[in-house]
Parts: structure tokens; C-alpha cells; sequence
């Protein structure tokens, strides 16, 4: 640090980077690996084929990662409570046929179809916070009896012509539409300034309740990161077909839930729940009630994320939902940086997440590497996640002594 | 009022019980876990309950705190008798419990626990309003001299005095009228028993009462006006700080006679 630099500014950078080593040690170390990841993925992806990082590359892993952020969201939601939910695949496929059998075989118009099979996932999801909480079965439990169970109706559902193709152009518009650069850049500008105003407003009123202020200086980094990728993703998608309708889905979906669980009872109630469930309960929070109200967020989501792959692959059959929808939701979730002892997290790791697990299929995909590395290096990932996540617990409970 | 006349001492006690419980009798199958016990508790005053192990101490406060309901006895409060049917109504009362486990959520940070089941939101969006909630938090934590470098860190960052100073702040912030605190000293270091025992002194000098169960007999002495013994169910000797000696009590507690520190009453 030179003399030169401003008094203030020093002591800011000092503070900051203080603070940042102070959190990195007792464990709160947020998505700080995760982004460290993927750009270290991304590199070495780039490194191997000049055309992973191109525009159109790029374009297409945002719309590959749309289904499994959607099932992740909830995945987060859910892991927040120190909950699993092993249906999310299952419940993926059913609701995905669900809408297809409407669309197809009883011509139902798009939006209640798409209707149907997300709510197929919400009543889903009720019923096993219901079972879950009124007889204590563990999550897991209920959930893997879910997983067949779902999966048998999934079946069912499709019934002897076992593959539906869908040709309602409404239900392929999902993954299939794509808008014009100039509205991609109007809506980055939006999101920019509705940021800007959010974090000024924020310091207004801490100044006005007489609170000390948060560090200018982190307030501007934020404002200045957070542009950045913004504008630099639009950017990017401007270079090949525009901002795919998606990823603005996905992005809404996360964008909502954050605020949702982060500034809203209901959100502050879930971390209690999975922080300490029995000081929730005293504090009179209906735990029970909070936990069923997560589950059946969770099917939702699912069911949402597969009408989502559905839309994108224009057709729904038995293996819809199967194989590693599941495994890389939860993956994504705890990629992320959300933890699986509950309590930690952020809904934003379902995106982080589904991106590093996305550039590793897609990356893998361009190079014509076969499933078998696929599948070992997405574990080994998933791996490392989870090893962070255990080293920052220990971490934080060495310093919360 | 006739005991607290009796003692004439401050014009404190002249005042009447901020709760009084009369003839509590408390049986879990053969086992008689209270019989007959009468205990009160003046504005501005500190209590210590204290007994052996199986005494019947913990029984006692979870009468006052509403989890169990007296087989018979009457509770009263500010002067009336009240209907004491479960946690909400001793709640509704203003008596709050502090637990040796002080149910802190230790992921959220500590206005967060300060208003936990109690966000306090902004409409229309119905968002939380943290700003709000950070000045009281601050307000409180202050009034209590709790010293807490930074109330939006996590609690599980807080030593064991702190945590138990948030747990406390809890129960003030929810204008507690009468605080129980279990053991609260038990976890701590001597540094940290300080600061708890500093933080019970000044509830006492808010109005509040305050009600201890304690095993330490040199932090009773240190901070209670009154020394309540229990015995094997039965209130075996009330003393006044100032008047009695660490001996006595132990007498009281183990049912030793001690010639002339013989118990009141």
C-alpha cells in the first residue's frame, strides 16, 4: 500500500481484505471457491478448444443449464432446512409428462398444461413435507419412497406410446425463443439500475435510522462486479442469437427466491429451521409448517425444471428425469456453496453451481470426451465441493468456541 | 405483604410480589417433585433457587414458565391470580425463560436471534426491515451494556457470555417482566461469568425481576438479594443475602443444622 493512495481508501482495502481472511478462517467462505472454479474450469476448457468460450458455446450452456438450475433452486431450499429431497428427479419426469399428456393426447392449450404439470409437483411436494413432518420419516426416506414411487406414475402416465413429441409451439418457445440484442441490453441496464438504486437506498436508510454505515467501498465493488457480469453476459449473448427466454426464466426464478429467503420472515424462518430447529420452535415459529411450505417448493421447482428439459429437447418418454438429473441438481446446489448440514447457503449457488456442472458436460461434450470421464470428473468435483463444505464447518466451530 | 413487612427492610419489598406462587404441589407418578411450596419474586430483585440435585428446581420454573401445569397451588401475578394453562400464557405474562442451551440460531447473526418469530416487516412489499430492527437491537444490547463488536455477525462467532447476554437481551427486548435464568454461569470462564453476572445486576437495576438457578453459591452471593433453598420438594429456607453466610445455606440445602444460622420462617 503506497503513501500516495488516499488515507481512506487504504484503510478500506485493509478493512476489506482483513475481513476477508477473517471469514475465510472461520469458515464463512460463501461462493468464493465455486467462482474460483469455474474460472479455472473455463480456462482450461478454453485451453483445450479455442470455440468453448465463443459466443455461441456460451449461449447454448445457458440454455443446457436451465433445467437443472430450476430443480436446484429448490434443491437449495430444501438443504437450507438440512432436508434432502430424493424425488426431484422423479417428480422432474412426472410433471414433465403430465404436461405432455395433456398437450399431446388431450390438446390442451400450452399455459394450463404447463399448468398442470407444475402443480403436479407442488401437490407432490405437500404431500411429503405432510409425511415427513406428521411422522417424523426422515427426509430421505419419504422422499427415495417418492423417487419410485413418482417415477412408476411417470410411467404410468405415458403409457404404451412411451415417447410424446411436443408440437405446441408455445411449450417449445420455453427453451426455443430467443430475444433481440436490444431488448438483452435494455433489461441489463434495468437490472444495473435497479441494483444501484437498491444498495443506495439501503445506505439512505441505515443513515437515517442513525445505524453505522456498511463500507462504501464493498457497496461499490458489488455494484461494479455485479455490472460487470451483467453487461458482460449480455454482451456475449448479443454475439450469437440474443438472451434465450431460459435463462431469463431461470434467472427470475432465482432473483425471486433470493429475496424471498433472505428478506422476508418466511426466507429468515428457514435458515432458523435448519440452523437450530428446536430455538425456532420456542421462538414460535411453525416449524412444521415451514418445512411442508419447503417441500412443496421443492417438487415445484422440480416439476417447473422439467416441463423446462421438455421444452428444450421437444419431447418427453420414459427417461425423462432419470439418469443424472437428480444427483447433478444437488450437486449444483452444493457446488454452489450451500451447505448439506443446513443453515448456510445461498439460492444463487444453484446458479453457480448448475454453470460449473454445465461447463463440464458441455466442455467434455466439445472435446468428444465419452460419459465415463463425464461422470468421473462431475464426482470429483462434487467431491471437493462437499470437502469444503466439511472443512469450512470444522473451521467455523474451532472459531465459535 | 406480611412476609415483606416482617423483614421491614427497603421500601422495595414493601411492594407486592410481581409473581407469587402459593401451595404449588407437583407429582410425577409415586415421585412428589413439589409439595407445597410457596415462592415470590419483588420487582427489581434477584432470587436464587437453589438445591441439591432432585431438589425440585427445575420443576419450580417450569411451573412458572407454563410447561408444567401445578397438581394444586395458585400462581399470582402483579397482585391477581392468574390462569397459568401452558408457555404461551406465562409468556403473555412476561415471564421468559433463559435455558442452559438458550436457544440461539447459531448460523443467523444477532438481530436476527434478538427478533426471531418477530420480524418486523416494511409494507407493502412486506420485506424485513432490517434498519428498524438493527436500532432497537442496538438500543437493547446497549441498555444492558452487552458489549458486541458487531450485532450482524453470527452468533456462533459470540464467546459463551456473549451468547448468553443475546439470550437475555431477548427476553428484555420483549419487555420481559420477570427473567429466569437456568445455570446460567455453568459453561463459563471467569472473565465470562463477570460480564453474566454484571448483565443480571443491571436487569435487576431495570425493575425486572430476576429469578437464578445457580450451583454456584459464591455467584449467588455475588449478585442475589434473596436465597431461596429447596429441598426434596419442600422450600427449606429463605435467606437474605446480606444477613446469611455461605454455611447456612449449605445447611439448608443438605439439611444440616448449623445452631444459630438456623433458616428463617
Amino acid at each position: 500500500m503506497s503513501e500516495a493512495q488516499p488515507p481512506a481508501a487504504a484503510e478500506g482495502i485493509r478493512a476489506g481484505l482483513g475481513s476477508l481472511r477473517r471469514r475465510v478462517a472461520s469458515g464463512d467462505v460463501g461462493s468464493l471457491p465455486v467462482i474460483l472454479g469455474l474460472v479455472l474450469i473455463w480456462a482450461v476448457f478454453q485451453y483445450l478448444n479455442p470455440n468453448f468460450l465463443s459466443p455461441r458455446n456460451l449461449t447454448n450452456l445457458t440454455v443446457q443449464i436451465t433445467d437443472i438450475g430450476i430443480v436446484s433452486t429448490g434443491i437449495v431450499l430444501v438443504l437450507l432446512l438440512g432436508e434432502i429431497d430424493l424425488s426431484v428427479g422423479s417428480v422432474y419426469g412426472l410433471g414433465s409428462a403430465v404436461m405432455a399428456v395433456l398437450s399431446v393426447k388431450n390438446g390442451w392449450p400450452a399455459a394450463p398444461a404447463i399448468a398442470a404439470g407444475v402443480l403436479t409437483g407442488t401437490a407432490i411436494g405437500t404431500f411429503h413435507g405432510f409425511f415427513f413432518t406428521r411422522f417424523r420419516i426422515p427426509s430421505f426416506v419419504v422422499t427415495l419412497a417418492g423417487l419410485l414411487a413418482w417415477f412408476g406414475a411417470q410411467l404410468h402416465v405415458l403409457g404404451e406410446t412411451g415417447t410424446l413429441n411436443i408440437y405446441d409451439p408455445s411449450i417449445d418457445q420455453l427453451a426455443g425463443r430467443f430475444f433481440a440484442p436490444t431488448v438483452g441490453w435494455v433489461l441489463a441496464g434495468v437490472v444495473v439500475v435497479v441494483l444501484g438504486v437498491d444498495l443506495f437506498i439501503r445506505r439512505r436508510r441505515r443513515a437515517a435510522a442513525g445505524l453505522p454505515p456498511i463500507g462504501l467501498l464493498g457497496d461499490v465493488a458489488k455494484f461494479v462486479v455485479i455490472a460487470a457480469v451483467v453487461f458482460g453476459a449480455t454482451a456475449v449473448l448479443a454475439g450469437d442469437r440474443g438472451v434465450p427466454l431460459a435463462l431469463l426464466i431461470l434467472l427470475g426464478f432465482i432473483v425471486g427466491f433470493d429475496i424471498i429467503t433472505t428478506r422476508t420472515p418466511f426466507g429468515r424462518h428457514i435458515f432458523a429451521v435448519g440452523g437450530n430447529a428446536e430455538a425456532a420452535r420456542r421462538a414460535g415459529i411453525s416449524v412444521n409448517g415451514i418445512r411442508i411450505a419447503v417441500f412443496a417448493v421443492s417438487g415445484t421447482m422440480a416439476a417447473a425444471g422439467g416441463v423446462m428439459g421438455a421444452s428444450r429437447l421437444f419431447a418427453v418418454n420414459y427417461s425423462s428425469g432419470t439418469g443424472d438429473i437428480l444427483l447433478n441438481a444437488i450437486a449444483a446446489a452444493v457446488i454452489g456453496g450451500t451447505s448439506l448440514f443446513g443453515g448456510r447457503g445461498t439460492v444463487w449457488s444453484a446458479l453457480t453451481g448448475a454453470l460449473v456442472i454445465g461447463s463440464i458436460n458441455n466442455g467434455l461434450a466439445l472435446l468428444s470426451v465419452a460419459a465415463d470421464i463425464k461422470y468421473m470428473i462431475t464426482g470429483g468435483v462434487l467431491l471437493a465441493a462437499v470437502t469444503i463444505d466439511a472443512v469450512a464447518r470444522q473451521g467455523r466451530q474451532r472459531a465459535g468456541v | 405483604m406480611r412476609r415483606a413487612r416482617f423483614r421491614g427492610e427497603s421500601s422495595q419489598l414493601e411492594r407486592q410480589p410481581l409473581l407469587q406462587l402459593r401451595g404449588i404441589s407437583k407429582a410425577f407418578g409415586a415421585v412428589q417433585a413439589l409439595s407445597n411450596v410457596d415462592f415470590e419474586v419483588y420487582p427489581g430483585e434477584v432470587v436464587a433457587l437453589v438445591g441439591d440435585n432432585g431438589a425440585g428446581k427445575s420443576t419450580l420454573i417450569k411451573v412458572m414458565a407454563g410447561i408444567y401445569i401445578p397438581d394444586s397451588g395458585e400462581i399470582w401475578f402483579e397482585g391477581r391470580h392468574v390462569p397459568v394453562h401452558g408457555p404461551r400464557d406465562s409468556a403473555a405474562l412476561g415471564i421468559a425463560t433463559v435455558y442452559q442451551d438458550l436457544a440461539l440460531c447459531d448460523n443467523l447473526d444477532v438481530v436476527a436471534n434478538l427478533y426471531l418469530g418477530r420480524e418486523e416487516v416494511a409494507r407493502p412489499a412486506l420485506l424485513i426491515s432490517e434498519e428498524r430492527m438493527e436500532f432497537r437491537a442496538r438500543e437493547v444490547l446497549k441498555s444492558l451494556d452487552v458489549k458486541i463488536p458487531n450485532p450482524r455477525s453470527p452468533v456462533a462467532g459470540l464467546s459463551g457470555g456473549q451468547r448468553q447476554s443475546v439470550a437475555v437481551a431477548r427476553s428484555v427486548m420483549w419487555k420481559a417482566k420477570i427473567v429466569i435464568l437456568d445455570e446460567p454461569t455453568a459453561a463459563l470462564g471467569v472473565q465470562q461469568t463477570k460480564q453474566v453476572l454484571e448483565l443480571v445486576l443491571r436487569l435487576r437495576t431495570q425493575g425486572l425481576g430476576v429469578i437464578v438457578i445457580s450451583h454456584n453459591l459464591a455467584n449467588v452471593f455475588e449478585v442475589a438479594d434473596r436465597i431461596i433453598v429447596l429441598r426434596l420438594g419442600r422450600r427449606s429456607g429463605t435467606f437474605n443475602r446480606a444477613e446469611s453466610s455461605e454455611e447456612s445455606v449449605v445447611g439448608a440445602i443438605t439439611g444440616a443444622e448449623f445452631g444459630k444460622f438456623k433458616p428463617q420462617e
